[in-house]
């Protein structure tokens, strides 16, 4: 037989006749910090914040593709850390395809990387147009691990795999009216999709002065970690100019123009005292809204000083000697 | 709803645990405290605009707490902007705060918060008198316009989101002045018209 139940654990008759009352708050408690919990995790991750992205796995060569083997490797190189994978592919730029950082890395897979030719046009003797796979034929793959300076105050330090631009300048015999030169990235909002918002103004231009493209240092990369860039990073081919901003590498390049003027240039053009032609990184010139002086490198807690030319002055300072690097930032 | 409120705080803390706030996590953090201060701030002042439009009442009773969370949130903010990404260098702080218009308005919308975060207590409004109090409290109002202004400056081209804040607390200020003026002309008939049967 049962024991009865102690008076303790008897339920009082007011606890009894309130029941119903305390279910009903319960559940009134339960639905309201439901909701306003969710509402306000979903608003405050939106837009500006990041949710986390899966990295892609690494590309794989095209079928049909030129042979994708390194033929180069060590002639350039930084002592510090390598950035990985995962936050060199999941942590960018690119603004058509998402303002977020995260939502390039989601989109990229959209970029159709074959067929794809390169236009040369302007102030060269003929105009070419030039297979992506006839380019890595011509000038193989050579591995450069150079320190990337976002504009954003945040850097990496990355193993880009392409070829020398000015072996590619050279192959194109340009004029002596040649004085810049603009690249040009892809417009199409079916691989684009963001370039159907307004939010720059498409497609995306940048541009060089003829000795700052010539110079050995300014790199066409086609991958990265020893695979094809994914599409986030500009695939198939980007500028990578390792003592600017990274603003200053366009990405997914289907034209490079030899000009005599100087060309306008997207963020230029967007916002004039904020992004220079030049954007070189320079530690001494605030960009108005955040001091250029540190960077947070990508893996790091602790901010760095940023460097002059990104560390890269013994080989570029020539370039700008007798400029004003204020005026000309 | 306090409960509720802790939730992306939570949220967020277990994914800074798990590393799991991406590859610039210091920037995660305080983009998404700003963004959750900011929500708190427009909620706390769509209150009055929900009773004048809807006649909710239930808003008004939970805007203190909206107000409160508010003011700990930005507060979170700051000190992740000081602590983790200046690592305490008052120099470059106090640099930020004269020559970036976005991070001093911001910093005085936080300082304002500070009176009313202290004065929210019953016992103020009492010791303060009711008129005294509201107008103290009216600051929220320049808060919320600094607030947005901050993340509008910020933004660096795409600023549909900053607008649609904007937008938000225009239209609770719009709802506002008209029902003031109703009021006003309210009263004013019925002035008139006890001044007619006088008369």
């Amino acid at each position: 037989m049962a024991e009865p139940p102690k008076p303790s654990e008897i339920t009082t008759a007011e606890h009894y006749a309130r029941r119903r009352e305390f279910i009903r708050s319960g559940a009134l408690f339960l639905a309201t910090s439901a909701a306003v919990g969710a509402g306000l995790t979903e608003l405050s991750e939106l837009g500006s914040a990041d949710p986390p992205v899966k990295p892609p796995p690494m590309p794989k060569p095209a079928p049909g593709a030129a042979p994708w083997e390194i033929s180069r490797r060590g002639r350039y190189t930084v002592p510090e850390q390598r950035t990985s994978y995962e936050d060199v592919t999941t942590y960018n730029n690119y603004y058509e395809l998402g303002t977020s950082k995260s939502e390039p890395a989601r989109l990229g897979f959209r970029i159709k990387t074959r067929p794809w030719t390169l236009q040369v046009t302007g102030e060269l003797e003929t105009p070419l147009t030039l297979d992506i796979d006839t380019l890595i034929r011509w000038f193989g793959l050579e591995e450069r691990v150079y320190r990337m300076r976002c504009v954003e105050a945040w850097s990496m330090v990355i193993p880009w795999l392409g070829f020398p631009l000015a072996d590619l300048i050279a192959r194109c015999k340009p004029t002596s009216r040649a004085k810049y030169v603009a690249f040009t990235t892809l417009l199409d909002p079916e691989q684009l999709p963001n370039q159907e918002s307004r939010v720059l103004s498409w497609p995306y231009v940048e541009g060089l002065r003829i000795d700052e493209a010539a110079h050995p240092l300014t790199f066409m990369a086609l991958g990265l970690y020893g695979s094809p860039l994914p599409g986030q990073n500009g695939a198939p081919l980007r500028l990578v100019v390792p003592w600017k901003y990274g603003f200053k590498g366009g990405k997914s390049l289907v034209q490079m123009r030899f000009v005599e003027n100087e060309p306008e240039t997207t963020w230029n053009r967007a916002a004039p005292d904020e992004y220079g032609f030049y954007a070189n990184v320079n530690p001494l010139v605030d960009h108005p809204r955040w001091s250029q002086a540190s960077e947070r490198r990508i893996g790091e807690l602790a901010r760095r000083k940023t460097l002059p030319f990104n560390g890269y002055q013994d080989e570029v300072a020539s370039l700008y000697q007798g400029m004003d690097l204020r005026r000309f930032f | 709803m306090i409960a509720g409120s802790l939730v992306p705080f939570a949220s967020l803390a277990h994914r800074a645990l798990a590393h799991r706030l991406g590859a610039n996590p210091v920037a995660t953090a305080l983009n998404q405290l700003g963004l959750l201060a900011l929500v708190f701030l427009i909620a706390s002042l769509s209150c009055t605009p929900l009773k004048i439009a809807l006649g909710w009442t239930w808003p008004v009773r939970v805007r203190r707490t909206l107000g409160l969370f508010c003011f700990f949130t930005a507060l979170c903010h700051f000190l992740v902007y000081f602590c983790l990404d200046q690592a305490f260098s008052l120099a470059a702080f106090l640099a930020d705060v004269e020559k970036r218009p976005f991070i001093s308005l911001g910093f005085t919308a936080l300082l304002l918060l500070v009176p009313l975060a202290l004065t929210s207590t019953k016992r103020s409004v009492t010791r303060l008198g009711f008129r005294a109090w509201q107008r103290l409290h009216q600051l929220a109002y320049l808060v919320g316009v600094l607030a947005v202004v901050h993340f509008y400056l910020r933004v660096k081209a795409d600023h549909t989101e900053p607008l649609l804040y904007a937008a938000i607390l225009g239209f609770g200020f719009g709802l506002r002045i008209v029902a003031a003026w109703q009021a006003a002309q309210n009263t004013r008939r019925r002035a008139l018209a006890r001044a007619g049967r006088s008369g």
